[in-house]
């Protein structure tokens, strides 16, 4: 797949809270055994900094933002940057509908993190395939 | 008598998502801030300084800070000199791996054994210069003199 048509997928860099490393692994999850022909992952740091590669991969590509908390801090970068967001994902709302998956430790998830990581990947796994079939596909925060 | 509150240094880790390096930084911001200094370290997420409210943008004017980069870009070092304040000191785990003689990581997911060498370097010299900036930043010395 061509680099612009790829999905850009870019996960919050929560370093305080289990939701966040779930975010980061999820986004791993992804990008490297799910959709790895047409996931790209970016960096948020780089974003933070305005470091203009990557700002061009948000503006030419649709993205996923992937946040761990409410303060969204992937999905307003991403605007920031001048990105279009196909789908803002928040980890905690997925969380709410699979409650027996609590996520502890934060270097080292447990193991219900790992499979909610597992869950949030496929779940932007499908909204990524419906980004490839028509291009267009578009739907706001997701849960 | 309340005790005075203890000086805290601020670690801000790069995350980057892209390379093992920025796990690297990750992890070794994590074992200082849960294990090797515990009390005396917080922590903010970077994107808070664009995406957080005005006490986020604050944070390095509150607490001196040492960054740690996972490469020469340099995105938490200069992201919070841009955003909120001048670090008082800052890692490149790129550099610190090399002038280590440490094998180069792997595994941005999974870091290998070199890795984890890469962290536990990282965390010795993150925990050196904690103790040099409380030694040294005068925030520091003001806050313990409460």
């Amino acid at each position: 797949m061509s680099e612009h048509k790829r999905v850009v997928i870019v996960p919050c860099s929560g370093i305080g809270k289990p939701l966040g490393s779930v975010a980061r692994e999820a986004a791993y999850e992804l990008c490297e055994e799910l959709r790895p022909e047409s996931t790209d992952l970016v960096a948020l740091s780089k974003l933070v900094l305005g470091e203009p590669a990557a700002q061009a991969r948000v503006q030419r590509s649709r993205a996923i933002t992937l946040d761990g908390c409410k303060l969204y801090c992937a999905a307003k970068l991403v605007k920031h940057s001048g990105g279009e967001i196909a789908h803002q994902v928040g980890v905690f709302d997925i969380y709410r509908k699979h409650k027996h998956l609590r996520p502890e430790g934060i270097a080292e998830l447990n193991d219900a993190g790992q499979e909610l990581a597992r869950v949030v990947a496929g779940e932007i796994a499908a909204l990524v395939d419906d980004i490839g079939r028509d291009g267009t596909a578009s739907g706001g925060c997701h849960a | 008598m309340p005790s005075a509150p203890t000086p805290k240094v601020g670690i801000i880790a790069c995350s980057g998502e892209e390379l093992c390096e920025g796990t690297v930084t990750r992890l070794a911001a994590l074992r200082v801030l849960h294990q090797l200094r515990r009390s005396q370290t917080v922590t903010i997420c970077l994107p808070l300084f664009l995406a957080g409210g005005e006490e986020d943008r604050t944070f390095a004017r509150d607490y001196p800070t040492i960054t740690v980069d996972g490469c020469e870009l340099r995105c938490a070092a200069r992201g919070t000199e841009m955003h909120s304040g001048k670090p008082a000191a800052s890692i490149v785990v790129s550099e610190l791996v090399a002038e280590s003689g440490l094998a180069k990581p792997e595994g941005r997911r999974r870091l290998n054994e070199a890795g984890q060498r890469a962290v536990d370097r990282v965390a010795e010299r993150l925990a050196e210069l904690v103790d040099q900036v409380l030694a040294e930043d005068p925030r520091c010395a003001r806050e313990a003199l409460r």
